[in-house]
C-alpha cells in the first residue's frame, strides 16, 4: 500500500468519475490486451488490469490531458512488472534470454514463413515463447498499433532503443515461427 | 548502405517511421539486394499476419462490468437531502433512515464527516487488500493464535488492536501485518473464508461516537465499516456480502467484554 496520501477529493467526485469513464475506460481493451500478453494467463491479466485501473483512478488527478491510452498502458506495464518482481527467477531468466539473443537472422526462408505466419495458433505460441521485453514491443507495435514515440513513452526508453528492440523482436519471432511450427501451445487459457 | 544497417532500418521503413533520406537509402539498397528485399517481404507478411483480430485480447465482460458500474459507485453513498415528494419506496426508506440519523444528532454529524472520506478510504482499503494478496505482502506475523498475533503489534503501533480468532465461526485467523490507511499506520488482521482472504483493518478513533455500520461494494469487493469502543474497523474481501456481514457480526460479538483497547 503506498504511503503517500491519495489525491485530495473535491466535492466533484461524480464529475471526476464521469471524466475517468469517458477518458480512460475506452482503453480497457488495450489495457487487457497488453496485460494478457505480458502475463500469459487470463486470471493474472485480470488482476493486473484491476490493480492498474485502481492506480489510474487514484492518480487520475495527476493526468493532465495528453494521450490517455499511453498513460494507461504505462501504468499497466508498471503494475505487471511490480506484481511479477516477486518472482526473481523469472526476471533473471528474461534478461539472460535477451542477452543470448542478439540480432541474428537464422529464420526460415520467406516462403516457409508465408505459410506459417497466417496461422493464428502458431503466431500465438511463438509470441508466448518470447521474453517479455521483446514480446511487449511486438504487442504494442503490431497489435496495439502504437507509434515508436508512443512505445518509447510506454516502455520508458529512447526511440532508438525501440527501433532496435523491435527489429530484434521481429527477428526472434520469425525464428520462433520457423523452429517450432507444430509445438502445442503451452499457455492455454484455463 | 550495408546489409547490416538495412537489417535494422527496414523495420522502421516498414513501420513508416523513417525520415525521407533514410527511406530513400533503404529503397535504393533493396533495389540492389535481393536478400534484404526478401527479408523485408517476410516482415511485411509477418506484420500483416499479426494484425489478425484473433490475436487481440479484448477485456472480459466481467472486468468491463466492474468498471462501468464502478463509475456510479459514488452515487450510492447515502444522500441526506432527498425530497419526500414522489419518490420510490427505496428512496423513501432511505429518507426515513436519514431522518432517523438527523434526530440522533452527533451520529449524523459523524456520518456526514465519514461520508466525505468514504470513497477515498474505500479505494484505499481495496487497494491495500489487493496488494496484500500479491507475493509475500499478506502477513508480517503468521499465526493462528491470537495470543501470538496481538503481542506482535506491541511497540509497532500506538494502540493495541483487538485480535480475535473466529475459527469456530468459519473465519480462522491466519496472521497480521502493519499497513497504512488514510495516511496512518493501522493493524491489519488476516482471516480466511474457505479459499478467500479477508483483511480487517483497525485503528483508534475518537471514542463515544459510535458510527453505524456501512456497506459499500466497489470493483467486486465488499467493504464493511463500523466503529466500536473507540476503534474504527474496516473489513474488505471478495467473499459474498452476506459472508462478510457474518464475519463483521462474529467479530463484534462480545465486543464490549473482551477489552477493546
Amino acid at each position: 500500500m503506498p504511503t503517500d496520501p491519495p489525491a485530495p477529493m473535491t466535492g466533484q467526485d461524480t464529475a471526476r468519475s464521469a471524466r475517468f469513464e469517458q477518458q480512460v475506460l475506452p482503453y480497457l481493451d488495450a489495457a487487457y490486451n497488453l496485460a494478457r500478453w505480458l502475463s500469459h494467463d487470463a486470471g493474472d491479466a485480470q488482476d493486473v488490469v484491476q490493480e492498474a485501473m485502481l492506480r489510474a483512478l487514484r492518480y487520475f488527478d495527476s493526468f493532465h490531458g495528453g494521450d490517455a491510452r499511453v498513460w494507461l498502458l504505462t501504468i499497466v506495464r508498471h503494475t505487471y512488472y511490480t506484481m511479477r518482481s516477486k518472482n526473481r527467477q523469472d526476471d533473471l531468466h528474461a534478461e539472460l534470454d535477451e542477452d543470448i539473443h542478439p540480432l541474428v537472422d537464422e529464420g526460415p526462408s520467406p516462403e516457409t514463413l508465408t505459410l506459417l505466419a497466417v496461422d493464428v495458433g502458431a503466431l500465438r505460441a511463438a509470441l508466448e515463447r518470447m521474453p517479455p521485453a521483446l514480446r511487449e514491443v511486438i504487442v504494442l507495435r503490431e497489435l496495439e498499433e502504437c507509434s515508436y514515440k508512443e512505445i518509447a513513452a510506454i516502455i520508458e526508453q529512447r526511440i532508438g532503443t525501440v527501433m532496435s528492440r523491435l527489429a530484434r523482436a521481429r527477428e526472434r519471432l520469425r525464428a520462433e515461427l520457423g523452429h517450432h511450427p507444430k509445438e502445442v501451445r503451452r499457455h492455454d487459457v484455463r | 548502405m550495408m546489409c547490416d544497417d538495412a537489417r535494422l532500418l527496414l523495420h522502421a521503413y516498414l513501420d513508416d517511421e523513417l525520415d525521407a533520406a533514410n527511406s530513400a537509402a533503404i529503397a535504393g539498397h533493396m533495389r540492389e539486394c535481393p536478400a534484404c528485399t526478401a527479408r523485408y517481404d517476410a516482415y511485411a507478411t509477418l506484420h500483416k499476419a499479426l494484425a489478425q483480430p484473433g490475436l487481440y485480447e479484448k477485456a472480459p465482460d466481467a472486468l468491463r462490468q466492474r468498471w462501468t458500474t464502478a463509475a456510479e459507485a459514488p452515487a450510492t453513498i447515502v444522500r441526506p437531502r432527498q425530497r419526500r415528494a414522489r419518490m420510490p419506496l427505496s428512496v423513501a426508506a432511505a429518507a426515513g433512515f436519514v431522518a432517523a440519523m438527523l434526530l440522533s444528532g452527533p451520529a449524523w454529524l459523524q456520518l456526514m464527516r465519514s461520508g466525505r472520506v468514504n470513497h477515498e478510504l474505500v479505494a484505499d482499503v481495496i487497494s491495500g487488500h489487493v496488494r496484500s494478496l500479491q507475493g509475500q505482502h499478506l502477513m508480517d506475523v503468521v499465526s493462528t493464535d491470537q495470543h501470538t498475533v496481538k503481542p506482535w503489534f506491541e511497540g509497532r503501533l500506538d494502540f493495541a488492536p483487538r485480535v480475535k480468532d473466529l475459527g469456530d465461526e468459519g473465519f480462522p485467523l491466519i496472521g497480521g501485518r502493519l499497513d497504512a490507511v488514510d495516511g496512518r499506520s493501522v493493524a491489519a488482521l488476516v482471516y480466511k473464508r474457505r479459499l478467500h482472504v479477508i483483511n480487517l483493518y483497525q485503528w483508534p478513533v475518537e471514542a463515544g461516537v459510535p458510527s453505524p455500520q456501512t456497506v459499500v461494494q466497489e470493483h467486486g469487493y465488499t467493504v464493511i465499516r463500523w466503529s466500536d469502543a473507540g476503534m474504527q474497523y474496516v473489513a474488505v474481501s471478495d467473499v459474498s456480502e452476506s459472508d462478510l456481514r457474518q464475519f463483521a457480526l462474529a467479530f463484534q460479538n462480545d465486543g464490549s467484554t473482551s477489552g477493546a483497547r
